[in-house]
């Protein structure tokens, strides 16, 4: 297996980034050093660069199998390589769903074939995702699911979420639970508040995640077990998890760009690529959602790259369907609202971004150190450039960033000691 | 100066408001003379396409149309066919490919006019989309106000109903802020949206607050439909806590005019006696709202590069 | 800029006189006459008209005023709200020989619209013109039946007619416009 020295870089730590080379063999991390040389080794030159641990999306949409028209495992992992992730988790409302080791299979077969990033299925909770009888998540596992949800149509049986949490762990997998109490949603299609009246879309309450979010907090608390809540949008949702970890509940979260890199004044122009469940929040929730980050509140970033066809979203705001584009963008925009905004260190971009998703799923990798698989991103955080969804290699296009300055560029992306994205 | 489209009046200025309004004055003489062939848009085609069912509104746009000699086209549409037939770029599309100057567009969903706009070269006009905007009803509601009072400066407008669903109140309400009028609104909790105060609304906490001194009082209609929603829990007790009677007017300016969009529901937004008495203006408004269209249809199609037709 | 005043109102009451004999003898009497005025000075010399034929003849012939401003040929291409009125003549104009009276007839485009006017109201037998000063500069193929007075004129010139009814007294000027 061949050999990849990166000399001149600046490497982030989850303690400190500092200049150093690394040397990376047989898919692993060989050797890190002020000065490291080694003959025959290929070589990237990355002075001016930063070298970050491959970053993990422990929540996409590959849409593969049955709706390959909006994205397909191959689209989706050069999009994910593209981003700088080494490892993404899809999640299972395809068609068929992802509830049996037969769609897993296919999956994690389907991902080597392609060979670009690490993808891990994620099994759903219920059969079909119909919130009636748990899948048979032992054999998910045993094919290769790292985890189970229902997202985008969440468990609204508290019971049945109450046997998944339990089940799941006997196989050592958590729920990822898509928070969201559909009879407060109620058709709603944005934000409830100043710009929906303004606009005269029908809002989606903040309680409709927040009702959610309490029920699985208090049931992980009383069961003991550990769950994760998807893409958490709102002050009060942060403040819930806050107290609920203060007090030791086991329970993890995760948030998205689009909840800390907009606001949903966005949505009065009725561009249909800023329909997102849940919906772009106000002012005040990104400052929590931020805050969130910052405290570890929120443990991790993800991206919920939902991509859609573009005929899903040239329609009537009520009629698009739901979704981001996100997976290209998620570490620019990171980058630039979080660390160049002051929220977080290159470390805990870093942490939130690679580390922590790893560490929730049991994942390796998430942290540059001798040993651990070669899987990194390399970037350039001076360079400044214009999102432009025409040059996604995502199929979906659907993205409300199209147009925004950013900073930071993913220049390299390397799975297991082989650079599978260069731009 | 109006533009290609009139999408809603969040976006309209008082100058563009008061030009429409000074235009239907015209217009309004005409009509009360029954001159009803003005040649103005002779060669022009109006094309009215309904997502929702409507009378009056669609029948004011054609008469209005009509009258200044325009050929009309009535597209109906019901919502279901919406979600499974052509998409709406794909309509307008065609629309504009048969040459329609204007297009009126009634949809059942919030932005659905702006879509259209986006993709079209006719001009369109907001006949009504879901809880967002109706335009042309407002304008003609500032026509009755101003007919009767001759200013909007410090007039006193009560707005009581159905605020949360209701497109005429948001219209009424974006336009009379500009004017200079005050608008006090007043609805069940469960039917009063969030940040309408930032709006520029006086939220009122008793009908009576609402009413107090007002120079207009306007109902707005209940749809039955809230009521099987759950919203409210009947007619009975909505217009006993909610409607407004010949009693509760008389918290308003003795000299106050009543008005509703219509249709209405009879004793419930409005008793009898207030929809009948020598003060209100319901019938009033709608002669005023083909006026009011007659001169948008005019300033919309006179405003095209040197008033050129669609081509 | 200065007037110069081609008939007093003697000038105007005698064009007149002779004006509503030629009228009766054209039509070899006044069976199926009627007069109509363009608004508002057509309409005041078909009042003078009128009276005149009742004064020589003893027939008071059905007369009135027609708004022409919803027949204007400039309202799509001017873009203004007429400020009209409905044509209500008070009598039929079916099959009747009408006499179309003005003041002034000068490019003859308010003559078309009064005849798009009057077919609106029905269709009479027969339509002719009767103008008080033709002033020439024609620009449809329009021609009166009986002219007070021919005034051949440039773009630069008008003709200002005053009427006692309007202005307190009668007469014709010219004034050149530099």
């Amino acid at each position: 297996m061949s050999k990849l020295l990166i000399k001149n870089g600046t490497a982030v730590f989850p303690d400190k980034t500092e200049h150093c080379d690394l040397l990376l063999e047989n898919g692993k991390i060989k050797e890190i050093g002020a000065s490291v040389e080694c003959a025959g080794a290929k070589v990237i030159d990355a002075a001016g660069l930063h070298i970050f641990p491959g970053l993990i999306d422990i929540h996409v949409h590959l849409r593969e199998p049955g709706f390959e028209y909006k994205e397909d495992i191959a689209s989706g992992s050069a999009a994910a390589v593209a981003g700088g992730f080494t490892q993404i988790c899809c999640m299972p409302n395809t068609d068929p769903v992802c509830d049996n080791a037969a769609v897993v299979g296919y999956i994690v077969a389907r991902a080597k074939e392609v060979g670009l990033c690490k993808v891990h299925p994620i099994g759903a909770i219920t059969k079909g995702e119909k919130g009636e009888s748990l899948a048979e998540m032992g054999k998910m596992k045993d094919a290769g699911a790292v985890a189970v949800s229902d997202d985008g149509r969440p468990v609204s049986d508290a019971r049945m979420m109450r046997l998944a949490m339990e089940y799941a762990s006997d196989f050592g997998m958590i729920c990822l639970s898509h928070c969201e109490d559909k009879s407060l949603v109620d058709g709603g299609v944005v934000n409830e508040g100043y710009n929906s009246t303004l606009a005269g879309l029908k809002g989606i309450p903040r309680a409709a995640e927040e009702v959610m979010i309490a029920r699985e907090i208090i049931l992980a608390e009383t069961l003991g077990k550990h769950v994760h809540i998807c893409h958490v949008s709102t002050k009060g949702g942060v403040q819930l998890l806050r107290e609920a970890k203060a007090r030791g509940v086991a329970v993890t979260a995760e948030t998205c760009p689009h909840y800390f890199a907009l606001t949903d004044d966005v949505i009065l122009g009725y561009d249909a690529n800023t329909k997102v469940n849940p919906p772009i929040r106000e002012a005040e929730d990104v400052a929590a959602i931020k805050e969130g980050l910052k405290d570890g509140t929120l443990d991790c970033i993800v991206t919920d790259h939902a991509p859609h066809h573009r005929d899903e979203k040239s329609v009537e705001y009520n009629l698009a369907a739901f979704g981001i584009s996100g997976i290209e963008t998620s570490f620019s925009l990171a980058y630039t609202e979080l660390v160049k905004g002051g929220v977080l260190t290159l470390e805990r971009l870093a942490k939130r971004m690679s580390g922590a998703p790893a560490k929730i799923l049991g994942l390796a990798g998430g942290v540059l150190a001798v040993g651990a698989p070669a899987d990194l991103m390399i970037a350039d955080l001076g360079e400044k450039y214009t999102i432009d969804s025409g040059k996604f290699r995502s199929k979906g296009k659907n993205t409300p960033f199209d147009g925004r300055e950013v900073y930071g560029r993913v220049k390299y992306t390397i799975v297991d000691g082989n650079i599978k994205f260069e731009a | 100066m109006l533009g290609k489209d009139l999408l809603g009046l969040y976006d309209a200025s008082a100058v563009d408001i008061l030009q429409i309004l000074d235009t239907a004055v015209g217009m309004k003489k005409l009509l009360t003379q029954n001159l009803k062939k003005l040649p103005h848009l002779q060669g022009r085609t109006v094309t009215t396409l309904f997502y929702e069912n409507s009378t009056r509104t669609r029948c004011s746009f054609e008469l209005a149309a009509k009258y200044l000699g325009a050929g009309t086209v009535n597209i109906s549409s019901s919502s279901s066919s919406v979600q499974k037939g052509e998409t709406l770029i794909d309509t307008g599309y065609t629309l504009d490919a048969m040459k329609n100057d204007v297009i009126v567009i009634r949809h059942p969903m919030g932005g659905a006019p702006h879509l259209l706009a986006r993709h079209v070269k006719a001009s369109v006009v907001n006949g009504g989309d879901g809880m967002n905007e109706h335009p042309t009803q407002a304008l003609l509601d500032f026509y009755t106000m101003r007919e009767k009072f001759g200013s909007f400066k410090g007039l006193k407008v009560a707005i009581l109903g159905d605020i949360k669903h209701s497109r005429v109140a948001k219209s009424n309400l974006f336009g009379l802020t500009k004017l200079g009028a005050e608008v006090s609104i007043y609805a069940p909790a469960t039917l009063m949206p969030q940040g309408i105060g930032r709006l520029g609304a006086k939220v009122a906490r008793s009908r009576e607050e609402a009413l107090a001194g007002a120079n207009v009082v306007m109902g707005l209609r209940i749809q039955l439909e809230r009521q099987q929603g759950g919203l409210f829990p009947s007619l009975s007790e909505y217009s006993k806590y909610y409607g407004v009677s010949e009693e509760h007017l008389k918290f308003a300016d003795k000299d106050c005019i009543v008005m509703h969009p219509g249709p209405v529901n009879r004793g419930v937004e409005l008793t009898s006696g207030v929809i009948d008495a020598p003060n209100s203006k319901i019938t009033e408004q709608v002669l005023n709202g083909v006026a009011v269209r007659m001169a948008l249809l005019f300033l919309l199609v006179k405003n095209r590069k040197g008033g050129e037709a669609n081509e | 800029m200065s007037e110069r005043i081609l008939m007093d109102s003697s000038a105007i009451a005698r064009t007149l006189v002779r004006l509503s004999h030629e009228v009766v003898e054209k039509n070899k009497g006044t069976e199926k006459l009627c007069l109509i005025g363009i608004r508002r000075r057509g309409e005041i010399v078909a009042n003078r008209v009128c009276a005149l034929i009742e004064k020589f003849y003893g027939d008071k012939l059905p007369c009135a005023g027609i708004d022409t401003g919803m027949y204007r040929d400039d309202l799509v291409s001017g873009f203004f709200v007429p400020d009209a009125t409905v044509n209500r003549l008070g009598f039929s104009v079916a099959g009747k020989n009408i006499v179309l009276c003005d003041d002034v007839l000068h490019t003859g485009r308010s003559v078309r619209a009064a005849i798009e006017a009057i077919f609106d109201l029905g269709r009479p037998a027969k339509v002719m013109l009767l103008v008080l000063c033709d002033r020439g500069g024609r620009e449809m193929p329009v021609s009166p039946d009986f002219i007070g007075k021919n005034v051949p004129t440039s773009r630069h010139e008008f003709i200002d007619v005053r009427f006692a009814e309007i202005e307190g007294e009668d007469s014709l000027g010219i004034t050149v416009k530099n």
